[in-house]
């Protein structure tokens, strides 16, 4: 852009920057808020209207939601449901993607079964009655195969597919290879950056969801960490953290700096994959939503 | 979404006797296709399938063949039941209120971006507003929650600073939809630039050059080229969102819910959760998703078609 050194337009640029600064600081001031309260002592807490630097930094709140066993095992949960679910979900969508991607009998069809579900959804009953008939309830599965496959993940990898380079599968037809040897020999091998991005973009959403927890669990010994942070925070119900692990603290801490503490823990492996994700994700809603 | 041409032989369009043979040739492809194929069937299709019980009186001891077959009557209830019309009602002033307060944010925000001109400070400024796209509703909740309480950091201030009670933000009805736009806006609003930045991404600078030479200023310049080079993207994605127009997102709500707040902020996806999983009334509830499955279905339809009708490709 033209270089201008008129006065209007110096103060349109600071404005600007002025105020984008300012919205940018909106953004991240409930996190700064709530990492500074996280480490304050219960007596500044309350004493202080805007307490945006404690005194004293304290790890009360902290070692309390880690001694918690329900903290601790819902954690345990959720990684374990994001990790298994995340390649589940990976390997049914690269599957039938790459198969959709072929000129494979009755091609057409199935893209228009997949497209379908974009336009008309089953609704909540009825899926929760599948759910229940194939025996899925209380069952950590439920958070998994119910929604395996994103429609949209799905047509985005196959168009992805669809524009990797033919030659290195025509040569491996030359040498004898079947599909399955093409998919898994060359083509899985060739997507790693791409499938790192669905990957990773399948396990923010395992990670983020509540709704399918809140369906179709109901043993509190299963609760995702998304459901107990809605117990502990929301709904305000800390008793539901176990009593045994207070004996050892004369002064328990408030349950603000507590569900702080725990909003903040579990918000922390998204802020780890965030810098991959920006990489990736500009390219894939643009994938999705402006087609060639 | 048109079939493409790939690597393999074409073997379209051949006798009947051809087919076993092809997919005798194609085996190992079906075996990719399968898993996916049975995952769409039984979890996208046969809930579809699964509507039926609208048009039955549901039990669950006499399940799906024998329950007792009703015709239209959970349909006709719709349109009767006072608490379906209100919540009806909520949702469609709510998605009034998203598109006027929250759509017009990104748009805005995307030419504030737009008009930086130092590059580290734009990404800087995007890094940031893209990431509250990626919490999760219970966290973002969770914080409004911490916020706004009677001895949260909100009511602090506005007793110290002006003397005032506390207001009870997640109670007061009145709160609720300004709550919901807020966080939308927050949680949203980043992400949704990056379709404008595109676009924008398409002007080219000379528009800009021979402006400024021309003696337009920064305002006049968004407004004589920037803008005019967003409209079509602004009134497609506007359409788009009149097609989803009974989507509010069940979480978002379901979170903010209580019992202070329940007649102004039930919407439709609350109430089929609220009415068929929590109270059992399984026919009912599913006769009000499917109405909306099927209203969403006509109104998305038709949004494509009309975003077409604008010069560019619909969204399938």
């Amino acid at each position: 852009m033209l270089k201008s050194n008129k006065l209007s337009d110096k103060v349109f640029d600071y404005t600007n920057i002025i105020l984008l600064g300012l919205i940018a600081l909106t953004m991240l001031f409930p996190f700064y808020y709530m990492f500074a309260v996280s480490f304050a002592t219960y007596e500044e807490f309350v004493k202080t209207d805007l307490l945006l630097f404690p005194k004293t930094w304290v790890l009360d709140a902290y070692e309390y939601i880690l001694g918690s066993k329900e903290f601790i095992r819902s954690l345990g949960v959720t990684i374990y449901v994001t990790v298994v679910g995340t390649l589940v979900s990976l390997l049914l969508t690269a599957m039938m993607a790459y198969a959709l991607s072929r000129n494979i009998l009755g091609q057409k069809i199935y893209v228009f079964m997949v497209l379908f579900t974009f336009v008309f959804g089953a609704g909540m009953i009825p899926t929760y009655m599948v759910v229940q008939g194939t025996g899925l309830m209380d069952s950590l599965w439920a958070l998994i195969i119910p929604g395996a496959i994103s429609s949209f993940n799905l047509i985005v990898m196959r168009e992805f597919f669809i524009g990797l380079p033919i030659d290195l599968t025509e040569a491996a037809i030359i040498d004898g290879a079947n599909d399955l040897q093409i998919f898994s020999k060359i083509i899985l091998p060739l997507s790693k950056p791409a499938l790192a991005a669905f990957g990773l973009f399948y396990a923010v959403g395992i990670w983020n969801s509540y709704f399918t927890a809140l369906l179709y669990l109901s043993d509190p010994a299963k609760w995702t960490v998304q459901v107990v942070l809605r117990q502990l925070v929301i709904l305000n119900k800390s008793n539901l953290l176990d009593v045994g692990m207070q004996a050892g603290m004369d002064n328990p801490p408030p349950a603000e700096t507590v569900g702080m503490a725990a909003i903040l823990i579990a918000t922390i492996p998204i802020l780890i994959v965030y810098p991959f994700l920006q990489k990736h994700f500009a390219k894939g809603v643009m994938l999705g939503s402006v087609k060639e | 979404m048109e079939e493409k041409v790939t690597g393999d032989i074409d073997l379209t369009v051949k006798p009947k006797r051809n087919i076993g043979k092809r997919m005798w040739k194609e085996r190992y492809l079906y075996i990719l296709l399968i898993p996916g194929l049975l995952y769409f069937i039984i979890y996208r299709y046969v809930p579809m399938a699964g509507n039926i019980i609208a048009f039955q009186d549901y039990s669950a001891f006499q399940g799906f063949l024998h329950s007792e077959w009703v015709g239209l009557k959970h349909f006709k209830t719709i349109f009767e039941d006072q608490e379906v019309i209100r919540v009806l009602w909520n949702t469609l002033y709510l998605s009034f209120l998203q598109i006027v307060f929250a759509f017009p944010v990104s748009i805005i925000l995307a030419i504030m971006l737009n008009e930086v001109r130092s590059n580290v400070y734009k990404r800087i400024v995007q890094s940031i507003v893209y990431l509250p796209h990626f919490l999760s509703w219970v966290v973002v909740i969770g914080i409004v929650t911490i916020l706004l309480k009677s001895n949260g950091i909100v009511n602090k201030l506005l007793e110290s600073l002006f003397g005032m009670d506390p207001v009870p933000f997640l109670q007061d009805p009145n709160w609720f939809m300004p709550l919901v736009v807020l966080e939308v806006i927050w949680k949203e609003s980043g992400w949704g630039t990056i379709i404008f930045l595109a676009a924008l991404s398409g002007i080219s600078p000379s528009l800009y050059e021979a402006a400024a030479v021309d003696g337009a200023s920064r305002m006049q310049q968004i407004w004589h080229i920037t803008l005019p080079a967003l409209k079509s993207t602004i009134i497609i994605l506007l359409i788009l969102r009149l097609g989803s127009v009974l989507d509010v997102g069940f979480e978002q709500i379901y979170l903010m819910l209580t019992p202070f707040t329940m007649k102004v902020g039930n919407v439709l996806d609350t109430f089929v959760y609220l009415k068929g999983i929590q109270n059992s009334d399984f026919s009912f509830a599913t006769a009000v998703g499917l109405f909306k499955s099927f209203v969403g279905l006509i109104l998305i339809v038709g949004a494509n078609r009309l975003a077409k009708r604008f010069g560019d490709q619909g969204v399938y």
